[in-house]
Protein backbone atom coordinates (compact mmCIF):
# COMPACT_ATOMS: atom_id res chain seq x y z
CA UNK A 1 0.00 0.00 0.00
CA UNK A 2 1.29 3.47 -0.91
CA UNK A 3 1.95 6.31 1.54
CA UNK A 4 -0.87 8.25 -0.12
CA UNK A 5 -3.28 5.44 0.68
CA UNK A 6 -2.34 5.52 4.36
CA UNK A 7 -2.60 9.31 4.46
CA UNK A 8 -6.15 8.99 3.13
CA UNK A 9 -7.08 6.29 5.67
CA UNK A 10 -5.63 8.30 8.59
CA UNK A 11 -7.33 11.48 7.36
CA UNK A 12 -10.64 9.60 7.13
CA UNK A 13 -10.31 8.33 10.71
CA UNK A 14 -9.26 11.78 11.99
CA UNK A 15 -12.23 13.37 10.20
CA UNK A 16 -14.69 10.81 11.55
CA UNK A 17 -13.37 11.48 15.05
CA UNK A 18 -14.24 15.18 14.67
CA UNK A 19 -17.74 14.27 13.47
CA UNK A 20 -18.49 11.86 16.28
CA UNK A 21 -16.19 13.35 18.94
CA UNK A 22 -18.10 16.50 19.75
CA UNK A 23 -21.10 14.44 20.73
CA UNK A 24 -19.00 12.00 22.75
CA UNK A 25 -16.80 14.56 24.50
CA UNK A 26 -18.74 17.80 24.80
CA UNK A 27 -21.90 16.08 26.00
CA UNK A 28 -19.80 14.78 28.90
CA UNK A 29 -18.25 18.10 29.97
CA UNK A 30 -20.76 20.77 30.88
CA UNK A 31 -18.23 23.61 30.70
CA UNK A 32 -15.48 24.31 28.19
CA UNK A 33 -12.93 26.81 29.48
CA UNK A 34 -13.58 30.17 27.76
CA UNK A 35 -9.96 30.40 26.58
CA UNK A 36 -10.16 26.94 25.01
CA UNK A 37 -13.39 27.93 23.30
CA UNK A 38 -11.77 31.17 22.06
CA UNK A 39 -8.86 29.15 20.70
CA UNK A 40 -11.19 26.69 18.95
CA UNK A 41 -13.12 29.55 17.38
CA UNK A 42 -9.88 30.89 15.91
CA UNK A 43 -8.86 27.54 14.36
CA UNK A 44 -10.44 27.82 10.86
CA UNK A 45 -9.23 31.37 10.10
CA UNK A 46 -5.78 30.70 11.58
CA UNK A 47 -5.17 27.47 9.64
CA UNK A 48 -6.57 28.69 6.31
CA UNK A 49 -4.63 31.98 6.46
CA UNK A 50 -1.31 30.11 6.57
CA UNK A 51 -2.21 28.45 3.26
CA UNK A 52 -2.70 31.80 1.51
CA UNK A 53 -0.17 34.21 3.08
CA UNK A 54 3.13 32.63 1.91
CA UNK A 55 1.70 32.25 -1.62
CA UNK A 56 1.40 36.04 -1.74
CA UNK A 57 5.20 36.34 -1.49
CA UNK A 58 5.61 34.64 -4.86
CA UNK A 59 2.53 36.19 -6.47
CA UNK A 60 2.88 38.26 -9.65
CA UNK A 61 0.47 40.87 -11.07
CA UNK A 62 -2.01 38.24 -12.34
CA UNK A 63 -2.17 36.52 -8.94
CA UNK A 64 -2.52 39.81 -7.05
CA UNK A 65 -5.32 40.96 -9.35
CA UNK A 66 -7.14 37.69 -8.69
CA UNK A 67 -6.74 37.95 -4.90
CA UNK A 68 -7.92 41.57 -4.82
CA UNK A 69 -11.00 40.78 -6.93
CA UNK A 70 -11.75 37.74 -4.75
CA UNK A 71 -11.61 39.94 -1.64
CA UNK A 72 -13.85 42.61 -3.21
CA UNK A 73 -16.48 40.10 -4.38
CA UNK A 74 -16.48 38.56 -0.90
CA UNK A 75 -18.00 41.75 0.50
CA UNK A 76 -21.17 40.97 -1.47
CA UNK A 77 -21.25 37.41 -2.76
CA UNK A 78 -20.99 33.91 -1.35
CA UNK A 79 -18.11 31.48 -1.68
CA UNK A 80 -18.90 30.38 -5.23
CA UNK A 81 -19.23 33.83 -6.90
CA UNK A 82 -16.08 34.88 -5.04
CA UNK A 83 -14.12 31.89 -6.27
CA UNK A 84 -15.37 32.14 -9.87
CA UNK A 85 -14.58 35.88 -10.07
CA UNK A 86 -11.06 35.34 -8.73
CA UNK A 87 -10.44 32.42 -11.08
CA UNK A 88 -11.77 34.36 -14.10
CA UNK A 89 -9.48 37.32 -13.37
CA UNK A 90 -6.49 35.00 -12.87
CA UNK A 91 -7.04 33.14 -16.15
CA UNK A 92 -7.66 36.37 -18.08
CA UNK A 93 -4.59 38.11 -16.59
CA UNK A 94 -2.32 35.11 -17.22
CA UNK A 95 -3.04 35.33 -20.94
CA UNK A 96 -1.29 38.73 -20.92
CA UNK A 97 1.37 38.65 -18.22
CA UNK A 98 1.96 34.88 -18.08
CA UNK B 1 -53.09 -0.55 6.35
CA UNK B 2 -50.93 -2.01 9.11
CA UNK B 3 -48.81 0.26 11.31
CA UNK B 4 -45.69 -1.09 9.60
CA UNK B 5 -46.95 -0.09 6.17
CA UNK B 6 -47.91 3.37 7.41
CA UNK B 7 -44.52 4.04 8.97
CA UNK B 8 -42.79 2.65 5.90
CA UNK B 9 -44.66 4.95 3.54
CA UNK B 10 -44.06 7.96 5.78
CA UNK B 11 -40.36 7.09 5.91
CA UNK B 12 -40.39 7.01 2.10
CA UNK B 13 -41.95 10.44 1.82
CA UNK B 14 -39.58 11.78 4.50
CA UNK B 15 -36.67 10.44 2.46
CA UNK B 16 -37.83 12.21 -0.70
CA UNK B 17 -38.47 15.41 1.20
CA UNK B 18 -34.83 15.25 2.31
CA UNK B 19 -33.70 14.59 -1.27
CA UNK B 20 -35.52 17.72 -2.46
CA UNK B 21 -33.73 19.80 0.20
CA UNK B 22 -30.38 18.33 -0.83
CA UNK B 23 -30.56 19.70 -4.38
CA UNK B 24 -29.13 23.20 -3.74
CA UNK B 25 -26.26 21.58 -1.84
CA UNK B 26 -25.62 19.15 -4.71
CA UNK B 27 -25.47 22.03 -7.21
CA UNK B 28 -23.26 24.23 -5.03
CA UNK B 29 -20.76 21.50 -4.21
CA UNK B 30 -20.45 20.05 -7.74
CA UNK B 31 -17.81 22.52 -9.02
CA UNK B 32 -15.69 21.95 -5.93
CA UNK B 33 -15.86 18.17 -6.32
CA UNK B 34 -14.71 18.43 -9.95
CA UNK B 35 -12.06 20.97 -8.94
CA UNK B 36 -10.85 18.71 -6.15
CA UNK B 37 -10.46 15.78 -8.55
CA UNK B 38 -8.59 17.87 -11.11
CA UNK B 39 -6.28 19.44 -8.51
CA UNK B 40 -5.64 16.13 -6.76
CA UNK B 41 -4.32 14.64 -10.00
CA UNK B 42 -2.30 17.81 -10.61
CA UNK B 43 -0.68 17.37 -7.16
CA UNK B 44 0.26 13.74 -7.77
CA UNK B 45 -2.79 11.71 -6.74
CA UNK B 46 -4.07 8.87 -8.91
CA UNK B 47 -7.73 8.88 -10.01
CA UNK B 48 -8.42 6.03 -7.57
CA UNK B 49 -6.80 7.93 -4.69
CA UNK B 50 -8.84 11.06 -5.45
CA UNK B 51 -11.99 8.90 -5.53
CA UNK B 52 -11.03 7.19 -2.27
CA UNK B 53 -10.32 10.44 -0.45
CA UNK B 54 -13.71 11.86 -1.44
CA UNK B 55 -15.46 8.63 -0.39
CA UNK B 56 -13.73 8.31 2.99
CA UNK B 57 -13.04 11.89 4.15
CA UNK B 58 -16.04 13.66 2.49
CA UNK B 59 -15.02 17.18 3.55
CA UNK B 60 -14.33 19.65 0.73
CA UNK B 61 -12.09 22.25 2.38
CA UNK B 62 -10.04 19.66 4.26
CA UNK B 63 -9.50 17.62 1.08
CA UNK B 64 -8.24 20.75 -0.69
CA UNK B 65 -5.86 21.45 2.20
CA UNK B 66 -4.68 17.84 2.12
CA UNK B 67 -3.77 17.78 -1.56
CA UNK B 68 -2.16 21.23 -1.39
CA UNK B 69 0.19 20.02 1.37
CA UNK B 70 0.68 16.70 -0.40
CA UNK B 71 1.88 18.59 -3.50
CA UNK B 72 4.41 20.44 -1.33
CA UNK B 73 5.78 17.10 -0.04
CA UNK B 74 4.83 17.88 3.53
CA UNK B 75 5.35 15.11 6.11
CA UNK B 76 2.36 12.68 6.11
CA UNK B 77 1.54 13.20 9.80
CA UNK B 78 1.37 16.95 9.25
CA UNK B 79 -1.01 16.47 6.30
CA UNK B 80 -3.29 14.34 8.48
CA UNK B 81 -3.04 16.82 11.36
CA UNK B 82 -3.91 19.72 9.04
CA UNK B 83 -6.96 17.85 7.71
CA UNK B 84 -7.93 17.18 11.32
CA UNK B 85 -7.48 20.88 12.15
CA UNK B 86 -9.61 22.05 9.23
CA UNK B 87 -12.34 19.55 10.12
CA UNK B 88 -12.23 20.37 13.80
CA UNK B 89 -15.33 22.56 13.50
CA UNK B 90 -17.36 19.35 13.09
CA UNK B 91 -16.85 18.73 16.80
CA UNK B 92 -19.27 21.57 17.43
CA UNK B 93 -21.79 20.31 14.84
CA UNK B 94 -21.52 16.87 16.38
CA UNK B 95 -22.24 18.23 19.85
CA UNK B 96 -25.20 20.19 18.49
CA UNK B 97 -26.85 17.50 16.36
CA UNK B 98 -26.39 14.85 19.05
CA UNK B 99 -29.45 16.19 20.88
CA UNK B 100 -31.60 15.88 17.72
CA UNK B 101 -30.75 12.30 16.83
CA UNK B 102 -30.48 10.82 20.32
CA UNK B 103 -33.48 8.53 19.56
CA UNK B 104 -31.78 6.77 16.61
CA UNK B 105 -30.32 3.24 16.89
CA UNK B 106 -26.53 3.12 17.23
CA UNK B 107 -25.79 2.04 13.62
CA UNK B 108 -27.93 4.86 12.22
CA UNK B 109 -26.18 7.36 14.48
CA UNK B 110 -22.75 6.09 13.38
CA UNK B 111 -23.77 6.58 9.75
CA UNK B 112 -25.41 9.93 10.46
CA UNK B 113 -22.22 11.36 11.96
CA UNK B 114 -20.22 10.14 8.95
CA UNK B 115 -22.19 12.39 6.56
CA UNK B 116 -22.30 15.37 8.95
CA UNK B 117 -21.11 18.24 6.72
CA UNK B 118 -21.66 22.01 7.07
CA UNK B 119 -24.93 22.10 5.05
CA UNK B 120 -26.14 18.81 6.56
CA UNK B 121 -25.81 20.32 10.02
CA UNK B 122 -27.34 23.65 9.02
CA UNK B 123 -30.45 22.11 7.35
CA UNK B 124 -30.99 19.46 10.02
CA UNK B 125 -30.63 22.01 12.81
CA UNK B 126 -33.12 24.32 11.06
CA UNK B 127 -35.65 21.45 10.85
CA UNK B 128 -35.18 20.63 14.53
CA UNK B 129 -35.66 24.27 15.51
CA UNK B 130 -38.93 24.44 13.55
CA UNK B 131 -40.23 21.76 15.91
CA UNK B 132 -40.06 18.77 13.52
CA UNK B 133 -38.25 15.56 14.39
CA UNK B 134 -35.02 14.80 12.54
CA UNK B 135 -35.73 11.23 11.38
CA UNK B 136 -33.15 8.91 9.88
CA UNK B 137 -34.95 8.58 6.51
CA UNK B 138 -35.20 12.35 6.11
CA UNK B 139 -31.57 12.89 7.19
CA UNK B 140 -30.36 10.20 4.78
CA UNK B 141 -32.41 11.73 1.94
CA UNK B 142 -30.67 15.04 2.64
CA UNK B 143 -27.16 13.62 2.82
CA UNK B 144 -27.00 10.66 0.44
CA UNK B 145 -27.35 12.53 -2.90
CA UNK B 146 -24.65 14.99 -1.80
CA UNK B 147 -22.34 12.13 -0.82
CA UNK B 148 -22.83 10.01 -3.96
CA UNK B 149 -22.47 12.93 -6.37
CA UNK B 150 -19.46 14.30 -4.47
CA UNK B 151 -17.61 11.02 -5.09
CA UNK B 152 -18.70 10.64 -8.73
CA UNK B 153 -17.81 14.25 -9.58
CA UNK B 154 -14.42 13.97 -7.85
CA UNK B 155 -13.57 10.95 -10.00
CA UNK B 156 -14.77 12.77 -13.14
CA UNK B 157 -12.64 15.78 -12.20
CA UNK B 158 -9.62 13.54 -11.71
CA UNK B 159 -10.09 11.85 -15.10
CA UNK B 160 -10.69 15.21 -16.78
CA UNK B 161 -7.77 16.81 -14.92
CA UNK B 162 -5.33 14.48 -16.65
CA UNK B 163 -6.49 15.84 -20.01
CA UNK B 164 -5.77 19.51 -19.23
CA UNK B 165 -2.76 20.42 -21.40
CA UNK B 166 -1.56 23.79 -20.08
CA UNK B 167 -2.42 24.02 -16.38
CA UNK B 168 -0.55 27.30 -15.93
CA UNK B 169 -2.62 29.22 -18.52
CA UNK B 170 -5.78 27.91 -16.85
CA UNK B 171 -4.47 29.06 -13.48
CA UNK B 172 -4.90 25.60 -11.92
CA UNK B 173 -1.84 26.04 -9.71
CA UNK B 174 -3.22 29.19 -8.08
CA UNK B 175 -6.89 28.22 -7.74
CA UNK B 176 -6.39 26.78 -4.24
CA UNK B 177 -4.98 30.00 -2.71
CA UNK B 178 -7.97 31.85 -4.22
CA UNK B 179 -10.35 29.25 -2.78
CA UNK B 180 -8.70 29.43 0.65
CA UNK B 181 -8.79 33.22 0.62
CA UNK B 182 -12.52 32.89 -0.04
CA UNK B 183 -12.89 30.54 2.94
CA UNK B 184 -10.85 32.84 5.20
CA UNK B 185 -13.03 35.81 4.20
CA UNK B 186 -16.14 33.73 4.85
CA UNK B 187 -15.26 33.70 8.55
CA UNK B 188 -14.82 37.49 8.68
CA UNK B 189 -17.90 38.11 10.89
CA UNK B 190 -16.36 36.08 13.71
CA UNK B 191 -15.08 38.07 16.68
CA UNK B 192 -11.33 38.67 16.62
CA UNK B 193 -11.15 37.58 12.97
CA UNK B 194 -8.77 40.29 11.73
CA UNK B 195 -6.21 40.02 14.58
CA UNK B 196 -6.14 36.21 14.18
CA UNK B 197 -5.71 36.45 10.39
CA UNK B 198 -2.95 39.07 10.70
CA UNK B 199 -1.13 37.07 13.40
CA UNK B 200 -1.36 33.84 11.38
CA UNK B 201 -0.28 35.59 8.17
CA UNK B 202 2.76 37.22 9.81
CA UNK B 203 3.63 34.03 11.71
CA UNK B 204 3.40 31.83 8.62
CA UNK B 205 5.37 34.22 6.39
CA UNK B 206 8.19 34.56 8.95
CA UNK B 207 8.25 30.77 9.43
CA UNK B 208 8.18 30.22 5.66
CA UNK B 209 11.24 32.49 5.28
CA UNK B 210 13.17 31.08 8.23
CA UNK B 211 12.17 27.51 9.11
CA UNK B 212 10.68 26.78 5.70
CA UNK B 213 7.74 24.78 4.34
CA UNK B 214 5.83 22.79 5.68
CA UNK B 215 6.36 24.19 9.18
CA UNK B 216 4.94 27.57 8.24
CA UNK B 217 1.45 26.03 8.35
CA UNK B 218 1.55 24.82 11.95
CA UNK B 219 3.65 27.74 13.23
CA UNK B 220 1.37 30.30 11.57
CA UNK B 221 -1.77 28.55 12.79
CA UNK B 222 -0.47 28.30 16.36
CA UNK B 223 0.42 32.02 16.29
CA UNK B 224 -3.16 32.98 15.45
CA UNK B 225 -4.75 30.51 17.89
CA UNK B 226 -2.43 31.60 20.74
CA UNK B 227 -3.46 35.21 20.18
CA UNK B 228 -7.13 34.21 20.66
CA UNK B 229 -6.24 32.17 23.76
CA UNK B 230 -4.09 34.89 25.36
CA UNK B 231 -6.48 37.81 24.83
CA UNK B 232 -9.28 38.06 27.41
CA UNK B 233 -12.08 35.71 26.23
CA UNK B 234 -14.61 38.55 25.91
CA UNK B 235 -12.68 39.69 22.79
CA UNK B 236 -13.62 36.38 21.17
CA UNK B 237 -17.28 36.84 22.04
CA UNK B 238 -16.99 34.03 24.58
CA UNK B 239 -18.80 34.61 27.84
CA UNK B 240 -16.58 34.26 30.89
CA UNK B 241 -18.21 31.74 33.19
CA UNK B 242 -17.85 31.70 36.97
Amino acid sequence: MSTTFWIIIAAAIATYLTRIGGHLVISRFENIHPRVEAGLNAVPAAVLTTLVAPEMLNAGPAEWAALVVTALVSLRGGLMPMFLAGAAVLIAARQFVG
Amino acid sequence: MTTDAISESSAKSDFWQGVRLSMPVVVASAPFAVLFGALAVEQGFSVLEAFLMSALVFGGASQMVGIQLFGQHVAPWLIVLSIFAVNFRHVLYSAGIGRRIAHWPLIQKALGYFILTDPQFAVAEARAQSGQTVGFAWYLGLGLPVYVLWIVESALGAVFGKLIPDTHALGIDFLLPIYFLGLVLGFRKRPLWLPVVVASAVGSIIAYKTVGSPWHVSIGAVTGILLAVILPPRHSGVEARP
